[in-house]
């Protein structure tokens, strides 16, 4: 299998990561080289084998939905990039 | 009297209970020598004059009571630390203020330690050499130019360099056992579940564990004894009653069974490597312990899963860097276009790309043949360790297939790289515990370490035969200050 360049300029786009084609070249590049290495899974015969989804084989907790962190809007607004008040501020969206 | 620096954790605490040295003393000691020690990189952070204000109110009221009474620490830039930078290595998280304490941090704080610092690590944790840090490469106490390891390079090295009497680093892949190995420092991976992951910037969250890095087996058994507890703010934390670890240690490893497994004996591996791992045996055998030949059939197939499972999972945690609620942000003409340079020129090379290779084996049309297939696998890779258990207590193997290399020499070539991680892998998908402690050295005078891998939640065996290993050994780390003018 060997991923071109339309399909680097698609994930590129996918994982919302803008590349350039000089990027997307040596990135596919890259790809390739580690999805031929990953192919090595093909060998094995996996038909009747459950996937493992999680390793910490216990059942989900419930607890209490408690108040732990009161009065932090500021200190969180702080490692905001742009804000507006009590708003994060982001490019407009509606026109 | 020695140098404060040149004492174990275990020592320091000692010391500081009997009333022979203060925080204050021991806090100024690191923080001076950390001072001296720049060229290094290892830091991120410092945090030297809030630090010393802590050891100077220890003094004043001290509680020797606690495990760390007044210990200085610095810890990977990892872990979330309240009202301290927190950057993961990236350049997207440069400014990043956590309004939170990691569990593990604050269990920590909890005992008395005190945080001095911030350590350098590969950005979120990709990598094995530190190279992948927006904040630049990490020099290994142990030569010029060679890497510390990685993803825990900046921990590791600034432990080699007693520029902190312990650390903690995190271990998704190898990254705390790999650079332990390469600093000839002792490095535990503990079971998925026992260290709590709440406040560690998340990388891969199924195979994601904190552990502590240290100078011997002894200080590991007490840190990991702090850093372990049950958290119901982490939902795969397991409940379960923890030993005292450090209490308990002892090196009384008779009739204890040992299993090598064959495939770790890989083509091309230097034969220094083979000649330690014989030598592990030997020890082994001569304290009562007995050796048993085993086999981990599906080794080969550990990287290849690993190389789907956890740039998916990054994938989708690295998701949330979006440049809105905090972190770096790039100017873009609408929503999307912000989105897209934020995080093109806010993530590294190596960051892209495992984000890109998660994105495409979870993607429509492939999620079967990759990401599903690497969990089917992922099982017959745990299965091996729990046919493995049937028989044995614990295993023996090297730590990595070579010691450190020059920085440089594999940034060009991914697989390369990735080939580092080939017996410290196959771990992580098992979610068990292991440990790295040193052993040697290859012929050009840099460290080598033995890995002692565990049942799940039996830290407490592989940490008593890592201790009677170490006993036995006697590794001596010759590093001559080099980068201290």
């Amino acid at each position: 299998m060997t991923i071109d360049l339309k399909t680097v300029k698609h994930i590129s786009k996918l994982s919302r990561i803008s590349i350039d084609d000089n990027k997307a070249k040596k990135l596919g590049k890259d790809l390739n080289s580690i999805f031929s290495f990953i192919e090595k899974l093909n060998e094995l015969d996996t038909k009747n084998t459950e996937p493992l989804t999680s390793i910490a084989e216990t059942t989900l907790k419930l607890r209490k939905d408690e108040i732990k962190s009161e009065n932090i809007r500021e200190d969180i607004l702080k490692n905001s990039p742009d804000k507006n008040k009590d708003f994060f501020v982001v490019p407009k969206v509606v026109e | 009297m020695s140098n404060i620096t040149d004492l174990k954790l275990v020592e320091l605490v000692d010391k500081i209970k009997k009333k022979e040295l203060s925080s204050t003393e021991v806090t100024i000691a690191f923080i001076e020598r950390s001072k001296k020690s720049k060229k290094l990189n290892a830091y991120i952070s410092e945090n030297y004059e809030s630090a010393i204000k802590k050891a100077k109110i220890f003094d004043q009221k001290p509680d020797f009571k606690k495990k760390l009474p007044g210990i200085p620490i610095a810890v990977k830039d990892l872990f979330c630390t309240k009202n301290i930078k927190t950057t993961a290595g990236s350049k997207i998280l440069e400014n990043f203020i956590p309004t939170y304490e990691s569990t593990v941090t604050q269990n920590i704080l909890d005992e008395g330690g005190i945080i001095i610092g911030k350590l350098n690590c590969d950005e979120f944790a990709m990598g094995s050499s530190n190279e992948t840090s927006y904040f630049g490469n990490v020099q290994n106490p142990v030569s010029e130019n060679l890497v510390p390891g990685g993803s825990s390079g900046g921990s590791s090295s600034a432990l080699a360099a007693k520029l902190t009497p312990a650390t903690i680093g995190t271990d998704t892949g190898g990254s705390i056992r790999q650079p332990a190995s390469f600093t000839g420092t002792v490095g535990l991976k503990p079971t998925y579940g026992s260290c709590s992951r709440y406040g560690i910037v998340a990388f891969a969250s199924s195979l994601d564990q904190a552990g502590p890095m240290t100078h011997d087996v002894k200080d590991c058994s007490l840190m990991f004894e702090i850093m372990s507890t049950y958290d119901t703010k982490d939902s795969t934390s397991v409940d379960f009653k923890r030993e005292n670890y450090f209490t308990n240690l002892n090196e009384n490893i008779k009739g204890k069974k040992i299993g090598i497994p064959k495939e770790y004996r890989v083509d091309g591996m230097p034969k220094e490597i083979d000649e330690l791992w014989e030598k592990g045996i030997k020890i082994i055998k001569e304290n009562g312990g007995q050796i048993i030949e085993i086999s981990l059939p599906n080794t080969n197939y550990a990287l290849p899963t690993y190389y789907i499972v956890a740039p998916a999972e990054a994938s989708s945690n690295l998701a949330r860097y979006d440049g809105v609620k905090y972190g770096f942000r790039s100017k873009g003409e609408n929503l999307i276009d912000m989105y897209e340079k934020t995080r093109s020129e806010g993530f590294g090379d190596e960051v892209k790309r495992r984000i890109m290779i998660g994105t495409y084996v979870l993607s429509s049309g492939y999620y079967d043949a990759y990401y599903l297939k690497a969990q089917k696998v992922r099982r017959l890779i745990k299965n091996d360790f729990d046919e493995a258990y049937k028989k044995v207590d614990a295993i023996l193997t090297p730590s990595t297939p070579s010691s450190a290399f020059k920085i440089g020499e594999k940034l060009n070539d991914p697989v390369s790289m990735y080939l580092n991680d080939i017996f410290t892998v196959p771990i992580n998908l098992a979610g068990l515990p292991a440990i790295s402690i040193p052993a040697g050295h290859d012929k050009k005078g840099y460290p080598l370490g033995l890995q002692v891998i565990g049942k799940a939640f039996d830290e407490q065996s592989i940490l008593n035969i890592a201790f009677a290993l170490e006993k036995n050994i006697s590794f001596k780390n010759n590093i001559t200050d080099w980068w201290i003018k």
